[in-house]
């Protein structure tokens, strides 16, 4: 039973503060990943918690106790490097019984174990060898190896897959996520990558410039992003964002984005909704991601003739850019829907998947149709 | 390597190749005559034109070793069949062993002069390694209030031709009587040392990953464990190149070991010399001294070119 807790830390590394007021909550056996650019204060976060960076305010809790004052190694935490850090002159059995040393642990239970956790990760026949004769993916799995051995309170992994290549990389994340299922620990997990966020992650805690953005799971963040930075940083290919001004006509609403001739059709709660978050009218951002923009061949009732600007053919599906006013709203088609570049198309927004921003503030206005 | 190589590349390479035949020459040429004149006969030690074949001798080497004086009458027939071979070989340069009044084989200055050497040399390049290894490691890893200017401090100490502080050292030493003591030239030695050892093994503990010490520190090592388990072995590599310099250093040293040192403490360095003015020089005994002078760093630097020329961190680091 292992819950982290971070509550109002503060960081500075001079004048400038990388991490501000930070709170959060990691359940026991939680898939935690922080996720954010680089500079975000995501790896100085985890840094805090491993105890290898002193925080400059608030405090660190491990279950329930705080420990911003303990060393690193009074912590109890296992910690996997995006270099891994393998000793280079200790063997792979050495590295991996290195932590068990430390516990001055006979040498029959270092053996015991370094053979277990060697078994669950298929590296029993490169005990012998050194790290440098190993290959990217079996020195992660050694570097994995080494933090699960004496079974540490949480497991902290710091972009551990980050210098793998691409297939590696896919391969790796289902092991981890394999890993973790069976062997259940807190983890927390910093990386860049949103596909390996959304893959792996319980919760996703979204960082930029060293303030919590927001805290969720997966499908969370991806339906309901709390502002516009989360928006757009979360999903591939990004969320439209347009400036959008917002109309009553008839039954219905209309929302027209920069320049367009004609607004998109939507239901007429949403002035009601806008009103009720007191939403500006000209800071009002309309965000829709390419799933949510649907496309016809022919007129239809709804749907606004567009021209198809840009095609990007990805195989499963099409991407295809479309000039609404001066804007371009991108769209994802099945693959071969639109012929060619330069034909008119029709396009509607689905007004579920749309959200709405206020462009000062940038957060959402939390509008659900 | 080109797959491909032109005509002109190919000549230029073999040009290259007899350049760099012809420096090697001119390095190796004192060190083959040293050498060669330390197995002559003294008759053909100083000959015009050089003998380069002989037949070589190990009487030098027995000179060297032994307290001799002139012969002024030759050994009788009796006393010549009852000396050891050795002393013989003496008897053969128109010299007789100095012996002691119960006739013990009285050894000459070089021994106790050579061991003099040793225990400077060792004894400062393991302070001078050591200090550097672990000021370095601070440097390196620690934010240190005005370290540049601190570095920069330690490099100045370099910045003076060590002579010009000779005198002022000595009247320094013997006033608190350290010349003529091994410690004299140790501190000294490691003092001179220290500077370059830093700034080398700054440079090599610069090279480690911090993430390596940072692993052990989670692991659940102290520091002071993560350096020795990790760091150490990690910069065996530079701790061996800093070590050959910094004993080479030491070794040679002659200024100050002249100035401080004229018995007791004395190294190889000012007493090999010293030799020459003796009667006649015997330059096959000279040559014999610097020959065995040239081998412990030799015999040093051959042991750890391993570690000399293995790259610093061989692989587990990816980047």
């Amino acid at each position: 039973m292992t819950q982290i807790e971070l509550r109002g830390v503060q960081k500075f590394f001079g004048a400038v503060q990388v991490i501000k007021d930070l709170n959060l909550k990691i359940d026991d056996n939680e898939f935690i990943v922080l996720l954010g650019q680089s500079g975000c204060g995501k790896t100085t976060t985890l840094r805090a918690i491993a105890g290898l960076e002193t925080i400059d305010g608030g405090d660190v809790l491990i279950d329930g106790k705080p420990v911003q004052h303990l060393k690193a190694a009074d912590r109890d935490i296992a910690m996997v490097f995006q270099s891994f850090s393998l000793y280079p002159h200790m063997s792979v059995y050495e590295n991996i019984a290195f932590p068990l040393r430390a516990m001055r642990k006979s040498r029959a239970e270092i053996d015991g174990e370094v053979r277990s956790v060697a078994k669950v990760l298929q590296i029993n026949d490169l005990l012998g060898k050194k790290p440098s004769a190993l290959s990217g993916g079996d020195m992660q799995r050694v570097a994995i190896g080494r933090a699960l051995v004496r079974r540490p309170k949480a497991m902290l992994m710091d972009e551990p897959i980050g210098a793998l290549d691409a297939k590696l990389r896919e391969e790796m994340r289902a092991e981890i996520k394999r890993l973790h299922i069976k062997q259940g620990s807190t983890t927390i997990y910093v990386t860049h990558d949103q596909i390996e966020a959304m893959s792996l992650a319980d919760r996703i805690v979204i960082m930029h410039e060293g303030v919590l953005q927001q805290v969720g799971s997966p499908s969370e963040v991806y339906k309901h992003p709390a502002n516009l930075f989360v928006a757009q940083f979360v999903g591939s290919p990004v969320m439209n964002v347009a400036n959008a001004a917002v109309t009553m006509n008839g039954s219905g609403a209309r929302v027209t984005v920069n320049g367009a001739a004609e607004g998109f059709l939507f239901p007429a709660e949403l002035v009601g909704q806008l009103d009720a978050a007191s939403a500006g009218q000209d800071r009002l951002a309309l965000g829709i991601r390419p799933e949510g923009v649907m496309v016809s061949r022919e007129p239809a009732d709804g749907y606004l003739p567009v021209e198809a600007h840009i095609i990007e053919p990805l195989g499963s599906y099409d991407i295809v850019d479309l000039k609404v006013g001066t804007q371009m709203l991108r769209a994802r088609t099945r693959s071969g829907f639109v012929g060619k570049a330069g034909v008119q198309v029709f396009a509607r927004l689905d007004p579920a998947q749309a959200h709405f921003f206020d462009t000062a503030s940038g957060n959402s206005l939390g509008v659900r149709l | 390597m080109a797959a491909v190589t032109t005509s002109a590349e190919r000549s230029l390479n073999k040009l290259a190749i007899v350049g760099v035949l012809i420096v090697t020459i001119i390095f190796l040429a004192p060190i083959y005559w040293i050498a060669s004149t330390a197995f002559k006969p003294r008759n053909l030690a100083t000959t015009i034109p050089p003998t380069v074949v002989f037949q070589p001798e190990i009487s030098p080497f027995v000179k060297l070793f032994t307290k001799r004086s002139q012969l002024r009458t030759a050994p009788t027939p009796e006393q010549y069949a009852a000396a050891p071979w050795w002393e013989r070989l003496v008897f053969d340069g128109g010299e007789k062993v100095v012996r002691s009044g119960r006739g013990e084989v009285q050894w000459s200055g070089y021994p106790s002069r050579f061991m003099n050497s040793l225990i400077v040399a060792i004894t400062s390049t393991i302070l001078a390694v050591g200090m550097g290894t672990f000021t370095a490691y601070g440097f390196s890893r620690f934010k240190i209030k005005g370290e540049q200017d601190l570095l920069f401090f330690i490099l100045s100490t370099r910045m003076l031709p060590p002579v010009v502080v000779a005198i002022p050292m000595f009247l320094m030493y013997r006033a608190v009587g350290l010349n003529d003591t091994h410690w004299g030239l140790i501190i000294l030695y490691t003092a001179f040392n220290l500077s370059f050892s830093v700034w080398l093994m700054k440079g090599f503990m610069d090279e480690i990953p911090k993430e390596y010490e940072e692993a052990a520190l989670v692991d659940g090592y102290t520091r002071m464990e993560a350096f020795f388990k990790i760091v150490l072995p990690e910069a065996a590599t530079g701790i061996a190149a800093t070590a050959v310099f910094c004993f080479i250093t030491a070794w040679n040293e002659y200024a100050f070991a002249l100035i401080m040192t004229n018995r007791r403490a004395q190294t190889a360095p000012p007493f090999i010399p010293s030799q020459v003015g003796s009667g006649l020089p015997d330059w096959t005994v000279i040559a014999a001294g610097t020959f065995l002078f040239l081998l412990p760093v030799a015999i040093f630097t051959f042991l750890l070119r391993n570690h000399l020329l293995r790259g610093m961190s061989f692989g587990a680091i990816r980047k």
